[in-house]
């Protein structure tokens, strides 16, 4: 399970931190120091991986991150995650966020920290890991933006033109094409034959 | 700073025009919030950025709570508050307006209210209940947004107590026709079965649902569930393993559609979860591993790109071939894909290597040497967590030879090392490997010296109490615990006279102990100058007044003398003042004793030394009670961290079927044993070529590459030339071996690290890796507690502890074998030879009387089973020896005892019927008959004379046996020329080599006089051995389980062919074991003593020698066992 998910810049400003697990204001933003003391001393051409960091949990715990530029990735998982699938986890939470900003710099994350948290929600969901698809990540914020842009003109707009956008629906997903094309076969369990 | 400053102002004007939503009100506040983050990076001071914050806050206070302000003004005040938060300063004072966004705002102010919920509040924040109706509405809503962010925020936070509210939703949406829906819907369930799991149990088949779901979207997010229920339950789940393979094996082979790829490898987060599950199911459990091997394969074959993500997945199959139940191909491929991570010059790649490894380790020392030169590399490597990991690898390895170079780089580690935890960690390790394996007395205080100053007071403090405890205790003899607290002593009082400023508290703390306790004992160091440095100490600014107190309390101990007394008084008057109350206390006890000679003569006595009236701090007094407990079978005292140790190693793998509890006892032994599903994967002699290893003393490079081969583990070339008498026993088997060895290794090409670095490193591997293998070859000995050491055992061999008698077996032929392995083990073998040769003498004389009593032709002549069920016939035969015997000694053939043999237990297997006295004309004669799982004793008493006799009483008991009647003896008299038959059941209480029953025949003579006689009655203990029925699997989890252990070698008898099978049969047929299998060079078998106590033996072809661990709940009884063995094999 992820126990958190934390961005700061090279000189430790917080810029995204999501804990799934609960700690006291306090305690997070001591987390957050020293997961980026730990972090920072760090040179470019060592592993990705760091183990302990008392607050966080000890042994068990693992910080992966990875260095962009001015940020600073981290991910701070327990032993059940896999060490290299997070790694590029990172990598495809870096890329969609690129996608969805068009070329993403630090600004990007610091004046839509809104969105950013939404990009995050599609890709883990209360520390597991829900999608890991770049493109389905970026179809489900999609539909959220459409959303918004309509919703915004909806102000002044007449009542029909609301509930149309109430009950819109998201689009249907590219992988739902044909579910008989979907060559996983239903394991054939006991209880459902 | 300014780097950033630039960007702000080039990148707003732009952030502006992408924002598409026009109104004053939206460009204000993000203005707002672009001015606050613009401050803020202009900012030099912490002081002025709190001060903007707190404005700002203020600001957001005063619009939230002006009821003019629209939803919309309120989610961009919501953000700027997030940020502020993300700084780490509190807004409490918007929480409300969050819980009240997300129920009153548009779907995209509802986003915007859930994520600041989620941010703000914890589960248990009260705030929350109100947020539940909001939930529960959105759920049911038709808009597939909101419902998602319902799904969403409910998987984040969610009051434990209000789930059974929204639970029947969330089901609801299981059969969702969005798949995302469902998805989420898994994914909230799985955070309820987390934080309730009593509240979720009614749909575990809806759980089963969404792993069959037609999306494989849904089933992967059911995953999560099944790890976690895996993890904590795997037996619940075995009948899912053919599924789960089947998913692995589509998702392997490509079947999922192209979007699923991730940089071309199918799925490959959902295939790392899936061996996850897979190696849980096929933990311990050869069935289900039998099912999973194939896909294993497949995978590590598929998984060959060179793509990150590929090697996460190799990684995970290494894992798990490793966890299930081993099969020697893929193990050989698991440890070439260790060796290829190790090698990897991408540094995680590395990391997850070393990992590998030493999960490896424990199990197979032998991975260690093959990548000694990396690991040596690895040392020095610039990366501290790579050196740690290294470091951890050391640890497990870590035996009485490379101890001093193993603690001595993980104090170098230390010295220049970083955090908190990490010095912790380490420290913990490096005192418990000085502990174990301190080669001696000054190695070990100055370690220990070392531990104290680097680790600080921020280590555990069980470290320093268990050092004075061992310091107090003392261990081998009084003249060694001396020396060691001399030294202690003399290394102290330098210590002290030197630089003291930066000695951490709790080394001071010991310091003082050890001085207020053993300075005496130093000539050198006279006690006023130990009471002026002790003195200097209190003076000290740094000194906490804890440790103040310890230096009391040690002053106390030393003051004596004119020149003490003065210090003490001078002391005692600066502290008896002081605020503490605990000082204070210790100043007056102090000054009290100081000034009153006759009480310090009482209490410190001079001349006497201060032993007798020092307190047990040893806590002696309840040796007894200790050696009690742990002749009863109680574990012995560990203490905590080597607990948590222990707890993480278990965590980590168990390999084998039926190992060894202990960690650092997995040896090469059990490597083996994980070949069991294959014949033939043995190698002969691997024990023998690990202690080839030990002795040659130094590394051999050369030979390093062969280590694995087709059928998993291969002996070495040397090894083969040791195991040559094996071969002349085995003639048909070891060429085989050795050929088969010989083509796999010309098959597998292992790489082979380039033995061409410098002398320094090679020597730093011989002297890192001294004794790895003769490590396993300990283990091999059946030493499970080969941690135990010189200095842990002082405990174990406390007096009166005789629990290590039981645990070696009497024959010369161990004592000689014990002497064999003392210079492979270190002294502690020593002892226990001699504890063996010890009982070889009490148990000398046994063995003579053993034989030679009436009794021996009472041991079952249990030649063959079938034989067993005699017939009548034989009966007969055996009747007329024995009318014969009665013929000679004048009496009548009519009373031939087997004759009146009880008709149910008529052509059960028995023994001879055996005289065991007469008197006057009674005769007495006994044999013991098998019933079932009883065994029944029979007296038969034939009375010979020609008149009746009268008021006959047998009276049985046994020190050993539980004796109960079962016919009415109530038969007193006997008339003339006939037999009364006593009938009783026999139960082992106390298991013995023979066991014996004594009894007292009282009868009245014709004559009116009464007599007694007495007698008794001997019978092997294998008249209660039966072959225990059970298989391999069920074997391995019992061996687990039970406590004592004894090992011995035997002799193999050779039937030409087959020495091993030959004579495990033969065992099996005279003693009634039951076979359970052979494989290779070993074989296991199994039996149970009446009633139900169960032994099981492995045996092992070593060295032409049959070496046997045997093992039972029962103290005693695999040391009868062993003894029986013997008799059989020798006889033969």
């Amino acid at each position: 399970m992820i126990k958190a998910i934390l961005m700061f810049n090279n000189h430790g400003k917080p810029r995204l931190s999501k804990f799934y697990e609960h700690y006291t204001k306090d305690t997070e933003q001591q987390i957050i120091r020293e997961t980026f003391h730990l972090v920072s001393k760090r040179d470019e051409n060592v592993c990705n991986f760091l183990e302990g960091g008392m607050l966080i949990g000890g042994s068990d715990y693992k910080l992966i991150y990875r260095h962009y530029a001015t940020l600073y990735f981290v991910f701070c998982v327990d032993s059940s995650e896999s060490e290299l699938g997070i790694l590029d986890l990172i990598q495809v939470f870096v890329e969609t966020l690129d996608k969805c900003f068009e070329n993403v710099c630090e600004l990007d994350l610091i004046f839509h920290v809104d969105k950013v948290h939404n990009i995050l929600a599609e890709m883990v969901m209360g520390g597991m890991v829900l999608e890991t698809n770049m493109n389905e990540i970026i179809t489900q914020v999609d539909a959220q933006n459409k959303m918004e842009k309509s919703e915004a003109g909806i102000a002044g707009a007449p009542a029909r033109a609301v509930s149309a956008v109430k009950n819109m629906k998201l689009p249907e997903m590219p992988r739902n094409i044909n579910i008989g094309d979907i060559n996983i076969k239903v394991p054939n369990l006991p209880s459902f034959k | 700073m300014s780097y950033v400053g630039e960007k702000t102002l080039t990148a707003l004007p732009s952030l502006l025009s992408l924002d598409s939503q026009p109104g004053p009100a939206k460009l204000s506040s993000t203005s707002k919030l672009g001015n606050l983050i613009r401050g803020i990076t202009e900012l030099t001071s912490k002081h002025e950025e709190e001060k903007l914050i707190q404005r700002e806050l203020e600001s957001i206070k005063e619009q939230v709570s002006s009821p003019n302000t629209s939803m919309r003004q309120m989610k961009e005040l919501m953000v700027r508050a997030i940020y502020c938060e993300s700084l780490g300063y509190e807004a409490s004072f918007v929480y409300i307006h969050a819980i009240k966004l997300a129920q009153q705002g548009t779907a995209l102010e509802k986003r915007v209210g859930y994520l600041a919920v989620s941010l703000f509040l914890n589960e248990s924040h009260e705030l929350l209940l109100l947020l539940v109706n909001t939930v529960l509405k959105d759920l049911q809503s038709t808009n597939l947004i909101e419902v998602c962010m319902a799904l969403t925020v409910v998987s984040q936070i969610f009051p434990k107590e209000m789930i059974p509210a929204i639970l029947p939703l969330v089901e609801e949406k299981l059969n969702h026709p969005k798949e995302i829906i469902r998805r989420k819907a898994v994914l909230a369930l799985y955070k309820f079965y987390l934080i309730a799991p009593n509240q979720v149990q009614h749909i575990h088949n809806k759980f089963r649902k969404a792993l069959c779901d037609k999306d494989p979207g849904v089933m992967t997010a059911s995953l999560h569930i099944y790890l976690q229920m895996i993890q904590e339950n795997p037996e619940g789940y075995k009948d899912l393993t053919g599924s789960f393979v089947n998913i692995l094996k589509q998702v392997v082979g490509g079947k999922l559609p192209i979007d699923f790829n991730y940089h071309s490898v199918p799925a490959p987060w959902l295939q790392i979860h899936l061996l996850r599950i897979l190696s849980f199911l096929g933990k311990n459990d050869l069935r289900t591993s039998e099912l999973i091997y194939e896909v294993l394969d497949e995978s590590l074959r598929r998984a060959e790109m060179n793509r990150n993500i590929t090697y996460a997945i190799l990684y995970e199959c290494v894992k798990c071939i490793y966890t299930i139940h081993p099969k020697s191909n893929l193990l050989e491929k698991a440890a070439k894909c260790i060796g290829n991570f190790v090698l990897s010059p991408d540094i995680n790649l590395k990391y997850l290597g070393l990992k590998a490894l030493t999960y490896v380790i424990q199990q197979d020392p032998k991975m260690a040497l093959q990548h000694q030169m990396t690991i040596i590399e690895c040392l020095d490597h610039p990366d501290l967590i790579i050196k740690r990991e290294t470091l951890e690898l050391l640890f497990r390895i870590t035996n009485a030879q490379n101890v001093v170079v193993i603690v001595e780089k993980m104090l170098e580690f230390l010295q220049n090392s970083p955090d908190d935890y990490t010095t912790i960690d380490l420290v913990g390790k490096v005192a418990e490997l000085a502990e174990k394996y301190a080669p001696d007395n000054e190695w070990f205080i100055e370690t220990m010296n070392t531990v104290f100053s680097l680790g600080g007071d921020t280590m555990q403090p069980d470290i320093p109490n268990s050092f004075l405890k061992l310091l107090s205790e003392g261990f081998d003899s009084v003249e060694e615990d001396r020396k060691l607290r001399l030294f202690a002593v003399d290394s102290y009082v330098s210590l002290l006279q030197g630089e003291t400023r930066k000695l951490p508290q709790c080394f001071l703390q010991v310091i003082s102990w050890v001085l207020g306790e053993y300075s005496h004992l130093s000539e050198d160091h006279n006690r006023s100058t130990v009471l002026r440095l002790l003195e200097k100490l209190l003076d000290m600014k740094q000194t906490s007044s804890e440790t103040k107190c310890w230096i009391l309390m040690a002053m106390t101990k030393l003051c004596e003398g004119t020149a003490g007394v003065c210090v003490a008084q001078q002391v005692s008057e600066t502290y008896i003042s002081s605020m503490d109350t605990v000082l204070r206390q210790r100043a007056q006890e102090l000054q009290h004793l100081s000034q009153d000679s006759e009480l310090r003569e009482e209490v410190l006595p001079r001349d006497s030394g201060l032993d007798p009236m020092e307190i047990d701090s040893s806590l002696s007094f309840l040796d007894e009670f200790v050696s009690g407990a742990l002749a009863a079978g109680a574990a012995p005292y560990k203490p905590p961290h080597q607990r948590q140790e222990e707890l993480a190693e278990a965590k980590v793998l168990s390999l084998e079927p039926y190992g060894l509890a202990l960690p650092i006892s997995m040896s090469s032994c059990s490597i083996t044993d994980r070949h069991s599903p294959t014949p033939l994967s043995m190698s002969s002699g691997l024990s023998g070529d690990s202690t080839d290893v030990s002795h040659r003393a130094g590394l051999k490079l050369d030979g390093v590459q062969r280590v694995w081969g087709r059928d998993g583990y291969l002996a070495k070339k040397e090894s083969v030339e040791e195991a040559a008498p094996v071969q002349g026993l085995t003639p048909v088997h070891s060429p085989s071996l050795q050929n088969e060895g010989d083509g796999s290794h010309s098959q597998t090409p292992t790489p082979t690290p380039t033995p061409e670095p410098d002398r320094e490193k090679e020597q730093l591997a011989s002297s890192l890796f001294f004794g790895v293998s003769s490590q396993s070859s300990v283990c091999l000995m059946g030493k499970p507690d080969s941690t135990f050491n010189r200095r842990r055992k002082a405990k174990v061999q406390a007096p009166g502890v005789t629990e290590q008698l039981s645990s070696s077996v009497a024959p010369v032929s161990n004592a000689v074998d014990n002497l064999l392995c003392n210079n492979l083990q270190d002294s502690n073998i020593n002892s226990v030879s001699a504890a063996s040769s010890k009982q070889t003498c009490e148990l000398s004389p046994r063995v003579p009387a053993a034989n030679g009593t009436c009794n021996t032709d009472c041991g079952l002549p249990e030649s063959d089973r079938k034989r067993s069920n005699l017939s009548i016939s034989r009966d007969n035969g055996l009747v007329d020896a024995d009318s014969a015997l009665s013929e000679d000694q004048g009496s009548r053939s009519d009373l031939c005892p087997s004759s009146y043999l009880p008709a149910e237990l008529c052509g059960l297997y028995r023994s001879e019927i055996a005289p065991l006295c007469t008197a006057h004309s009674l005769e007495l004669s006994a044999c013991h008959v098998h019933q079932g799982d009883d065994m029944i004793l029979i007296i038969f008493i034939s009375n010979s004379s020609d008149s009746q006799v009268l008021q006959i009483r047998l009276d049985l008991k046994s020190e050993q046996l539980k004796v109960t009647c079962v016919s009415d003896s109530s038969v007193e008299n006997i008339k003339s020329h006939t037999v009364a038959v006593y009938q009783y059941s026999l139960a082992v209480k106390r298991p013995g080599v023979d066991v014996e029953v004594d009894g007292t025949l009282s009868f009245l003579l014709p004559a009116g006089t009464p007599q007694t006689k007495h007698f008794s009655y001997k019978l092997p203990l294998t008249a209660f051995i039966r072959p225990l029925l059970i298989s391999t699997e069920e074997y391995g989890t019992m061996w687990l389980g039970f406590s004592h252990e004894v090992k011995q070698n035997l002799t193999l008898v050779d039937d030409g062919c087959e020495p091993l099978t030959f004579t495990l049969n033969l065992l099996k047929n005279r003693l009634q074991l039951h076979l359970v299998e052979i494989i290779g060079l070993e074989g296991i078998l199994a039996c149970r003593l009446l009633q139900n106590q169960p032994c099981l033996m492995h045996c092992r072809v070593h060295a032409g020698a049959l070496a046997v661990w045997l093992r039972s709940p029962v103290p005693e009884l695999p040391d009868c066992l062993v003894y029986h063995c013997q008799r059989v094999l020798q006889e033969k």
